[in-house]
């Protein structure tokens, strides 16, 4: 714990819902310390401003331990916030200097219509998942896990992709409001364990369909990648199209 | 919301007999089966319901965590029409995905003597024998097949190199039969549940009302019969009937104010159902995890788990001189006093959480305590990484160690963690029988909600294992049993007087809320009951701080509804209207944790009391106190009524705990 106080300025947009107009409001937080997260940065001013009789900033988190991806917001433009690969609940003041300006914003996405304040709506990615990121096995019905061999290597490989947070930090880094890394990072995962073998080329197909309803286009800029707090790597991306031509050449479904 | 808050009493000079009055014995429903055949006989029992009738019942479940999800998705599968709330915005952010370690399965492997017996005896004998044995049987013994089920519903479990599964040891128990996936094991195990449940939402099974907080139960002749909601989003409040409800909220450990639990994990939707007659079983059961990053600022906002896997190969010291100033580095071994070792030979660093809290919390209040706020001890990796490697380390446990360093700006392969205890489970919760069915005919409880199975203590990695079983395989048993009787019945209709009442009474609630024009917003309260709850109420318990915290908790409630303020309206999003009725009900829920804590004149498990004890060890009064104590709501405002449901045990006999 240090003693050193910082003075910072906080920009930070207020909405009142979906159809109505935003705009930014200045607030100053002089006792802000470099230990802090800049979502406990935004407990301090909210707690501020109900002592003040303000309504406090909605935004929205939960684990504040980088596991749970309900955190998500834009900072000074960068999704999360300066540091790469780190989810909003899990950067720090430290990045800051005393009277430096925070600017927080919602994810800007057009899937991801701003709800109040700094909470979006992230629901197109979870109707990726319901188009057919799931594996059609009732519960019982499963054979013993250890009869399914599955090499450690594997088992590794899968849960780096596995690990996605469901934020959407990558659609807000895309210019284009892509997910492909989401999207690839399910299907590369599904992929990789002995179940999800089973329906990979229907699972494919519906999947991309529906990213492409909701979401634009992907041109491979990297962006996403940078901004991903769960590490998932860029190959991520290529998984959307190797798993789409796939399937095109299978009409079957695996 | 309102009635505890008028009662006006000074505390100072009562005793438990002004406090509460002794209820009735309670049949637990338990099959007279010896344990060990008691679910087989128990299913053998149950009714059945066609599957051309299924659709006809209506259930409502609330709750997507492990135990919410597995039981929608799992009765969706069957052909019920189920209908899941969540106060999230997608089911998959429930915070069972926070859960780190693993999830234990008895299958008994490997040659390491373990068996679903000795699952049974684990699970009772560190609950300290205050659950019951048929029901850790029936945990262990569909335990066997939660595995197979959640790695075929897309769970990379952790491999070993020749291909099959891998596990690991958890405290408290001399076998490996934990289960994982890196540190992350709960977000693996949630998110295919999750998966599995959109699955039965794509598929027209199961219906999903997200951004929808339960604030009430509908109870009508006796039966629950639906659930009162407020939408997040419009602040709408509305009603929902069905056949059956079933409550898979998880826990009540941000009662504390900082916990290792998610923010938003409350305990809104049990109390309101306690409020409407359910039981509330053992409040006072409350664990503490040994290792979580401590306090370091002000404005933290919560504790973070480190998980308790950590202790396979980390070692636990603190110096042996009193506020050392060294860095940690510099102090060599004959100085360090890795006292979990020391006391406890035979489970050195995994003694159960209890204990290890206990001992690591005599450590810090006795002056030993390291940090800038000496207010924790040491878990040392330098002898795992000598005998393992840094590559084995980095594999087990990556995740936690780069949420240590992204939380602490320290990094731990080259420095000890500082760890010191937080509240972090709650064992107690709604009171249900060996079908899982409360007090209220049709409202059935899975996962951390329920009291059943972790008795005085939960074992790691036994909870994940709990919130599956229920869901996936014990809940979609017994909800039929209960469906089956009422067959032909429509639900409740939606203009029965009841639904208009319930949803009024709601409102008004609400409305008393906005209207208070207090000076300080919510949470100002919590922080205030969460200091009282962590002098009083934690990992050691005397007569005394009880009666204390339990006058001071009325104070402070009778503060709160003198000055709490709420900002904002209630027909949109409104955060501090959220918190606000969470923290009203924390204020009565916090009184009956220490009426529960004052009444059990006994130690057991993470009950500690001072003034039972044999050598700084927890002492079970069997004799008074084998029994589980079921609160009812005294709906007329008197005194706390404690019903009790005597446990036996006949596959593991009663004896006193020993790590030693
Ligand atoms: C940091 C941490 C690590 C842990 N690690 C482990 C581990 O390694 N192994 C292990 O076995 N256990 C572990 N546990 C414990 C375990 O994670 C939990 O006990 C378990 O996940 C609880 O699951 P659940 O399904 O009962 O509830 P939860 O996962 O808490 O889900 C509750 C659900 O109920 C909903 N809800 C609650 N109230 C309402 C309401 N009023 N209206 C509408 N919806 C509502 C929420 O939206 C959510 O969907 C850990 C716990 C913590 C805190
Ligand atoms: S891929 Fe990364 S950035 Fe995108 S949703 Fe998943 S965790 Fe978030
Ligand atoms: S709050 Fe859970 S990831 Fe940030």
């Amino acid at each position: 714990m240090t003693d050193e106080k910082m003075r910072l300025i906080l920009e930070v947009w207020r909405q009142d819902g979906p159809r109505a107009e935003g705009r930014f409001e200045t607030h100053e937080i002089t006792d802000a310390t470099p230990e802090m997260s800049l979502l406990e940065l935004l407990d301090r001013l909210n707690h501020k401003l109900v002592e003040e009789d303000v309504d406090p900033v909605a935004f929205e988190s939960d684990c504040r331990e980088g596991i749970c991806g309900t955190c998500g917001l834009d900072v000074n433009g960068v999704p999360h916030g300066p540091e790469d690969n780190v989810p909003a609940c899990g950067q720090h003041v430290r990045s800051f200097k005393s009277g430096d300006t925070v600017r927080f914003e919602p994810f800007r996405a057009k899937a991801f219509p701003v709800i109040r304040d700094l909470i979006v709506d992230r629901t197109g990615l979870d109707r990726i998942i319901q188009a057919g990121g799931t594996i059609a096995v009732d519960a019982g019905t499963a054979p013993d896990a250890d009869t399914l061999q599955v090499t450690h290597d594997e088992a590794e490989r899968a849960l780096d992709f596995a690990g996605c947070i469901g934020c959407g930090a990558c659609v807000a880094a895309c210019p284009n409001g892509a997910a492909y890394l989401f999207t690839g990072a399910k299907l590369a995962h599904l992929a990789l364990i002995p179940h999800g073998k089973q329906e990979r080329a229907k699972r494919a197909r519906s999947m991309v369909a529906q990213m492409e309803h909701e979401f634009g286009p992907c041109s491979q800029i990297g962006e996403c990648a940078l901004a991903c707090p769960a590490d998932i790597p860029l190959p991520a991306i290529a998984v959307v199209n190797r798993e789409r031509i796939r399937a095109g050449f299978k009409r079957k479904a695996n | 919301m309102s009635a505890g808050a008028g009662r006006k009493r000074a505390a100072v000079g009562l005793t438990i007999d002004d406090l509460r009055v002794v209820g009735v014995a309670l049949d637990g429903k338990v099959p007279d089966a010896h344990p060990r055949d008691a679910w087989t006989d128990r299913k053998l029992h149950y009714s059945l319901v066609n599957p051309s009738n299924r659709a006809k019942f209506k259930i409502i479940v609330v709750g997507t965590g492990l135990a919410g999800a597995g039981a929608a998705a799992a009765l969706g599968e069957l052909g019920y029409d189920v209908d899941v709330y969540s106060f999230h915005d997608v089911p998959r952010r429930a915070h069972s995905i926070a859960a780190q370690g693993g999830i234990n399965s008895p299958r008994a492997r490997k040659v390491d003597n373990d068996s679903i017996d000795r699952f049974v005896k684990d699970t009772v004998k560190g609950g300290d024998y205050r659950g019951r044995e048929q029901d850790a049987y029936r945990l262990g013994e569909e335990g066997v097949r939660v595995i197979d089920h959640m790695q075929a519903i897309g769970t990379p479990f952790a491999r070993e190199y020749g291909g099959q599964l891998a596990t690991r040891s958890f405290g408290g128990v001399q076998v490996s039969r934990t289960y994982y996936t890196r540190g992350q094991t709960g977000q693996q195990l949630e998110l295919a549940a999750a998966h599995a449940l959109s699955r039965q939402v794509a598929a027209g099974h199961c219906k999903l009302h997200a951004r929808q907080e339960m604030l009430d139960l509908i109870v009508k002749d006796g039966r629950a019969q639906g659930i009162v909601v407020r939408d997040l989003v419009s602040g709408k409040v509305r009603a929902q009937t069905a056949h059956a409800v079933i409550l898979c909220t998880g826990g009540y450990g941000n009662i504390y104010y900082k916990a290792t639990l998610a923010k938003n994990s409350n305990a809104t939707a049990i109390w309101r159902a306690y409020k409407r007659g359910a039981y509330f079983g053992n409040p006072c059961f409350v664990q503490i995890h040994p290792t979580a990053i401590p306090l370091m600022s002000t404005w933290q906002s919560k504790k973070t788990l480190m998980s308790e896997s950590l202790r396979n190969d980390g070692r636990i010291w603190a110096p042996r001189q009193k506020g050392d100033p060294r860095d940690p580095a510099d102090i060599p071994e004959a100085e360090r006093f890795y006292f979990l070792e020391e006391r406890y030979p035979a489970f050195g660093n995994l003694v159960p959480r209890d204990v290890a809290s206990r001992n690591i919390r005599e450590r810090i209040e006795a002056g030993y305590g390291v940090g800038p706020l000496k207010n924790a001890v040491y878990l040392d990796f330098k002898t795992g990484i000598e005998r393992l490697g840094v590559k084995l380390i980095r594999e087990r446990y990556s995740n936690l160690f780069d949420m240590y360093e992204e939380l602490t700006g320290e990094n731990p392969y080259v420095t000890p963690m500082r760890i010191a205890p937080s509240v972090h489970f709650t064992m107690g919760g709604l009171w249900t029988d060996y079908d899982q069915m409360t007090s209220i005919p049709g409202l059935f409880v899975g996962g951390e909600a329920s009291w059943a199975y972790h008795g005085a203590n939960r074992l790691g990695a036994n909870s994940l294992l709990s919130g599956c079983v229920d869901g996936w395989f014990t809940l979609p048993y017994a909800v039929p049993n209960y469906l089956a009787g009422l067959l032909g019945k429509a639900p409740l209709d939606h203009d029965d007087p009841v639904v208009a009442q319930t949803i009024a009474e709601v409102e008004d609630g609400i409305e008393r809320l906005l209207r208070n024009n207090g000076t300080h917003g919510p949470d100002h309260f919590h922080a205030k009951l969460g200091a009282i709850m962590d002098v009083y109420a934690s990992v050691s318990r005397d007569p005394e701080g009880l009666t204390k915290a339990i006058g001071l908790i009325r104070e402070l409630r009778e503060e709160f509804w003198r000055d709490v303020k709420v900002v904002g309206g209630s027909d949109r999003l409104n955060q501090e209207l959220e918190t606000a009725g969470r923290v009203a009900d924390y204020l009565e829920l916090a009184e009956l944790l220490c009426v529960d804590a004052l009444d059990r004149d006994e130690s057991a498990g993470a009950h500690f009391r001072t003034d039972h004890e044999v050598d700084g060890e927890a002492k079970r009064d069997d004799e008074d106190w084998c029994f589980c104590s079921a609160w009812e709501y005294p709906a007329d405002g008197g005194k706390h009524i404690r019903n009790f449901e005597p446990l036996t045990f006949r596959a593991v006999p009663l004896q006193q705990r020993n790590y030693k």
